[in-house]
């Protein structure tokens, strides 16, 4: 079976044609970053973007707003991720309704663990340190696929792809219900390392590299995502 | 699995998940030792001989002619503030739960030196987190860090103070969270945090309550104490917390009054009081006092002012500024800027018989304050 691809990009008003350039380059899924002010998950890329997109004012309804412009151009599915701030602040039954009437599939909250809000359908995430209660009670609520967490760290890219992150997806496949996909992310950057994943994970997340070749328009990301499918392709 | 852990609707645990098994460990190894009766007698033997407990309860007769001012004396605490108590006790759970790496995050650069202190005298790695703003206002408390053999890590982003260290010192956490405890210096973080430091700096107000009642023969009429994200005013508030008629007032600087005119939002991993805007993202705070420059504040003072048991007050600067030169010539203590915020709203609060938490002295900020007493002039 194919592996899938998932591309993150942070909300900003050309997102909906790197989107675009991302599913023409192979892209599966797309992660819609919302910005936060103070992001405890990211690296210095991801961190830096949402700066950026914050001082252009992309709040929580300009993002939305993106988000429906995005559910024009591709037919993927878009999953906004973001923090629990902006859903307190949004309000997270309301975030769920306006996220879905745009266009969006589930949501990912990088810091709400699986016992709060059980009631928001989301994309659960595991890592390293999980243990197997956790991955479990994140197996059964998660929406869809689990994110598998590959390292003990924020989001960047790495030299090395994590050496934990093997141990971390056949700890999970035995916990999980028999056929849930665990798409793997965190500290991949290269076709390499895409490759190594999609031997272990039915698919790859790529987050901060994808967004730092988006700064260089749609061209550029669609050709670097195209060279991560054709390393998953390879695999 | 216990993340719902709240002050009514404040606390919580919003971090990520590579850190929820680490709180765990953390709440279970906490909720041990304080069923220990070994810790408690490690603590007692280090609070004596090596931090100086219990600190001296000082009446300041010229600092306000009039009233009957008690200043509880942290700043005459090893180091020179009431961070220590809480370094200590989260040293020594650290050695219990087996971790010989501590990252901290500091403002005014007190609790960075308190965390150095400790891991110096358990032999312990110690990295700090720092804003470069406030590496630059609290030079002499970077230098100590330095002489204690700590690493300090300069922050040189967003608002290069507290907020950003703090971020800093998770997402290090996060990255080494196996070998690493996160010695976090204030009331504020995800459970068990507030608790645990709030515990921590309690014998400041069972202290001051005893000290009170010895010379006085009575309960001070007000506990009054500054707040930024509010450990020392949470350890002296825990010792009146039901003595009913003592009122407990905490001073918020006025630039960063996450109480005063924050909303409810989510911040370093608990949901608490903060300036944030509509969109729950988090507003720049301003502060002359380093360890008052905080858009967030502890969950259980949240709660305190939501339930009436406690109210909040603002000090400005500049009212801050000239507490600060008061107390010097009038009572020969030099304090910190951060209690000089407390000091200058006992002067007008109305009651007679007052307690204030001298929180910490003022040697880290005569080049900043004097500065800035010369631009009022």
């Amino acid at each position: 079976m194919s592996k899938a691809l998932v591309i993150y990009l942070v909300a900003e008003p050309e997102t909906p044609e790197l989107a675009r350039a991302a599913v023409d380059g192979g892209a599966d899924i797309v992660e819609l970053g919302i910005p936060f002010s103070d992001p405890l998950a990211e690296g210095p890329v991801i961190r830096q973007a949402s700066e950026r997109a914050l001082a252009r004012g992309m709040r929580t309804r300009p993002c939305l707003d993106v988000l429906a412009r995005m559910r024009e151009l591709v037919d993927v599915p878009i999953v906004p991720m973001t923090y629990a701030a902006i859903l307190e602040a949004y309000g997270y039954e309301r975030f769920a309704g306006d996220a879905a009437a745009a266009g969006a599939s589930s949501a990912i909250i990088v810091d709400l663990p699986v016992e709060m809000h059980p009631e928001l359908k989301r994309i659960q995430l595991i890592a390293p340190t999980s243990t197997d209660e956790r991955i479990r009670a994140a197996a059964a609520n998660t929406d869809g696929w689990l994110y598998v967490v590959s390292l003990t760290g924020t989001t960047g890219a790495r030299e090395e792809v994590s050496q934990r992150v093997g141990a971390l997806v056949e700890r999970s496949r035995a916990l999980a219900p028999s056929g849930l996909p665990l798409y793997a992310g965190f500290g991949v950057s290269t076709p390499e390392h895409a490759r190594a994943f999609a031997e272990i994970a039915d698919g790859v997340v790529v987050g901060s590299r994808a967004v730092q070749v988006a700064e260089q328009g749609p061209d550029a990301l669609r050709e670097y995502v195209a060279s991560l499918r054709a390393a998953l392709d390879a695999a | 699995m216990s993340t719902t852990t709240t002050f009514g609707a404040y606390g919580g645990r919003y971090v990520p998940e590579t850190l929820i098994p680490a709180l765990d460990e953390l709440e279970a190894g906490w909720r041990e030792a304080l069923a220990d009766d070994a810790f408690h007698a490690e603590l007692h033997r280090l609070a004596t001989t090596y931090a100086g407990r219990p600190t001296p309860l000082t009446l300041a007769e010229r600092f306000e002619p009039g009233k009957r001012i008690y200043l509880k004396r942290e700043d005459l605490l090893h180091t020179g503030a009431h961070k220590l108590n809480n370094a200590l006790g989260q040293a020594v759970l650290a050695q219990r739960l087996g971790k010989h790496r501590i990252v901290a995050e500091t403002g005014a650069g007190q609790h960075g030196v308190a965390t150095a202190t400790v891991c110096a005298r358990f032999g312990l790695d110690c990295v700090v987190y720092m804003g470069e703003e406030d590496m630059r206002r609290q030079r002499p408390n970077v230098e100590r860090m330095y002489l204690l053999g700590a690493e300090v890590r300069g922050v040189d982003f967003g608002t290069r103070t507290l907020k950003e260290a703090t971020s800093e010192a998770i997402r290090d956490w996060i990255t080494n969270v196996e070998t690493t405890h996160y010695l976090i210096g204030s009331c504020v973080g995800p459970a068990p945090y507030p608790e645990l430091v709030a515990e921590l700096q309690s014998v400041i107000g069972r202290e001051a309550r005893e000290q009170v009642l010895t010379a006085e023969g009575r309960l001070p009429e007000a506990v009054i104490a500054a707040v930024g994200g509010g450990s020392n005013a949470i350890g002296v508030f825990h010792g009146f917390l039901d003595d009913a008629d003592v009122r407990l007032v905490g001073v918020e600087a006025a630039g960063a009054a996450s109480l005063g005119s924050g909303r409810t939002a989510v911040l370093h991993g608990a949901r608490s009081s903060v300036l944030a805007d509509e969109d729950g993202q988090i507003a720049d705070a301003h502060s002359i006092s380093a360890g008052l420059d905080y858009p967030g504040v502890g969950p259980e003072h949240a709660y305190l002012r939501d339930t009436g048991r406690a109210e909040y007050r603002a000090a400005t600067d500049e009212e801050a500024l000239d507490a600060f030169r008061r107390l010097a010539r009038t009572e020969g203590i030099i304090p910190a800027l951060e209690p000089a915020h407390a000091l200058a709203r006992a002067r007008d609060l109305d009651a007679e018989l007052i307690l204030v938490c001298l929180s910490g002295r003022g040697d880290k900020d005569l080049d900043e304050a004097l500065k800035a007493l010369e631009k009022l002039a």
